[in-house]
């Protein structure tokens, strides 16, 4: 096939810019990392030092909040992965009774919600103020996920499953031996969003938190990053920020985003495969 | 009845069980729904029943059933404020940036990574653009507050290298706006495409040979057959991002407002938890979530009518 010039210019314009943008997304936070490892006030970094992470590791409420998310997060993504896919396979059977009604009364929670203030008296009268199950159960299932998996789980074809049932295999077992191993990719996936979701999560914390010692990182993060008013150990933030520069916003940053740059890697190449497309039509 | 039709129909009653036997045959089903129907229940459709606190002089201790009902008088009073032509003008304002701004952006970007002709460099300018899209927002208003400080900020060492004045970034009501959007699009606009993509990716590839062979540019290609393809794609996800906009980005504009901004960054959601959960007027706040929500609603509901009528397939 021959190129006109027209289409090889564009090609090269394409190229550029489509570079530019993925460092314009990447650079910002390689800054952070390198600036992270520099006591130096100079805004290029010009030496190697550890020291910025020796010292959030020496502050008591940042490791606690660590630990806080690291359990929350494990515990979360398992039982936010096991309600969804429960619900899901229920749901992926199309002669049971019942099951268009409850399809619609998940999507219209799509829609319309209500709000802020009553689901705040939910989760209070429910007994989970100031508990870590209010970052977790109140939002245990993504309507969004849910529809995705139950159409993922309605692809597989029927007669895997009749097999399973002739050979004399319950609803469980066959959900765990055929289903769920058949939606791998999918379930890595739905296991990377629900764990990020629930590493990420900022504003439910300091909604129904109020105890300080439960509280996860990214609230540690905001009260040293942004308001600077948090300490986070026996020396004041002030204090250390004079003596040792940006560099410890910058490593709490880093150590607040590694566990989601570990994981990425290996989940990436699932969500790539189009898991999503299915989802746009319920 | 024709002769047909009466010698099936016996056939058809048998099958046709009872509703009860079909239901009792299926009840390790029923079993899995549970947990999940009862969270949706609980703590999805209990906060739409809760949230007729909104018509009430709701007291916590004395609860849905015990408070006095005082009608529309929240709304009334929500609709004289001065504050309500602020609120729906920064929440239109913002709407309006990702409708116009960042949602034809991450279209635009989707049809540039699908005419990267090597496989292996589009895969590799894909897994940098999602990485953003991971980080909370707290990561990326505190980045946004490293760079852009007037205490070291490289954004402002630089202005001031250059010679110019520095600049507030962060404290000022010009530039809230433009850094918002800013921020939405290094966390979400690479991401955004992953959708479109796969739209992309299902087009059928004998229609651009065909075309081709008639002699189209890639101009038309894109044109006649690239955008029709993805036309429903893009519909679909605009009516629903209408629907979510106007509480899209809460926790980036809460983390985003201070007090020297406030008078464009407050929107309804802000404002819903500054006044019910800081000032504890709880039935006022609802009030105004309950308005937000419903807004929400009819701008789903309205777009959807719309596409129809266009005669796009809508969301239903």
């Amino acid at each position: 096939m021959k190129t006109s010039l027209g289409s090889k210019l564009f090609d090269g314009f394409n190229v550029t810019f489509l570079t530019l943008f993925s460092l314009f997304s990447f650079l910002p936070f390689l800054y952070v990392v390198i600036n992270s490892f520099s006591t130096s006030a100079s805004v290029i970094p010009t030496s190697f030092s550890t020291e910025a992470y020796r010292y959030i590791f020496s502050a008591s409420t940042f490791t606690q909040s660590l630990k806080v998310s690291i359990f929350l997060t494990l515990v979360g993504t398992l039982f936010q992965l096991i309600m969804t896919s429960l619900m899901a396979y229920s749901l992926s059977h199309k002669h049971l009774p019942g099951r268009n009604l409850v399809i619609l009364m998940v999507l219209f929670t799509m829609l319309f919600s209500g709000g802020m203030i009553p689901t705040y008296f939910v989760v209070k009268a429910t007994g989970l103020l100031n508990s870590l199950a209010a970052l977790i159960i109140p939002s245990a299932i993504s309507a969004f996920n849910l529809i995705i998996l139950k159409n993922f789980f309605q692809a597989i074809p029927e007669e895997l499953k009749e097999s399973a049932r002739i050979d004399g295999s319950h609803e469980l077992g066959l959900l765990f031996k055929i289903v769920l191993p058949l939606s791998l990719p999918a379930m890595a996936t739905f296991a990377l969003f629900y764990a990020v979701g629930i590493w990420n999560q900022y504003f439910n914390a300091i909604l129904y938190l109020t105890d300080a010692a439960k509280y996860p990182v990214q609230v540690i993060l905001r009260q040293v990053i942004i308001l600077t008013t948090g300490s986070i150990g026996d020396t004041s933030e002030i204090e250390a920020v004079t003596y040792y520069g940006n560099s410890i916003k910058m490593a709490v940053i880093v150590i607040a985003t590694v566990p989601i740059m570990i994981v990425y890697p290996f989940l990436q190449k699932h969500f790539a495969k189009g898991v999503l497309l299915g989802s746009v039509k319920g | 009845m024709s002769e047909t039709e009466a010698a099936v129909a016996p056939l058809r009653l048998e099958k046709k069980k009872p509703l009860w036997l079909r239901m009792w045959k299926e009840r390790w089903l029923y079993l899995f729904m549970l947990p999940g129907l009862a969270y949706f229940i609980i703590y999805k459709y209990v906060p739409m029943w809760g949230v007729l606190m909104a018509f009430q002089k709701y007291q916590p201790h004395l609860g849905i059933f015990g408070s006095e009902w005082v009608g529309f008088r929240h709304f009334e009073r929500f609709f004289s404020e001065p504050e309500f032509w602020t609120l729906l003008r920064n929440t239109l304002y913002i709407a309006l940036l990702d409708t116009g701004i960042f949602f034809p952006l991450t279209i635009v970007l989707a049809l540039m990574l699908n005419e990267i002709r090597s496989e292996l460099f589009k895969r590799s300018l894909q897994t940098l653009v999602y990485v953003p899209h991971f980080l909370s927002w707290v990561v990326v208003v505190g980045i946004s507050y490293i760079l852009l400080t007037t205490e070291g900020g490289i954004i402002n060492e630089l202005l001031a290298l250059l010679g110019f004045e520095k600049v507030q970034f962060l404290m000022s009501e010009f530039w809230f706006r433009p850094l918002i959007i800013l921020q939405m699009i290094w966390k979400d606009a690479g991401w955004g495409t992953i959708i479109f993509l796969a739209a992309l990716a299902g087009i059928n590839p004998s229609l651009y040979e065909a075309a081709r062979i008639d002699g189209a540019s890639r101009w038309r290609l894109l044109w006649h057959i690239t955008l029709p393809g993805i036309r429903s794609v893009i519909v679909i996800l605009l009516i629903l991002r209408l629907g979510s906009f106007i509480d899209l980005g809460f926790e980036q504009i809460f983390l985003m407002v201070n007090a020297l901004n406030r008078g464009v960054g407050e929107v309804f959601d802000t404002y819903v938890y500054y006044v019910g959960m800081q000032q504890g007027q709880f039935s006022y706040s609802a009030a105004v979530g309950l308005f937000k929500s419903v807004v929400g609603l009819i701008l789903v509901l309205g777009a959807n009518w719309l596409a129809k009528k266009l005669g796009e397939e809508g969301i239903y």
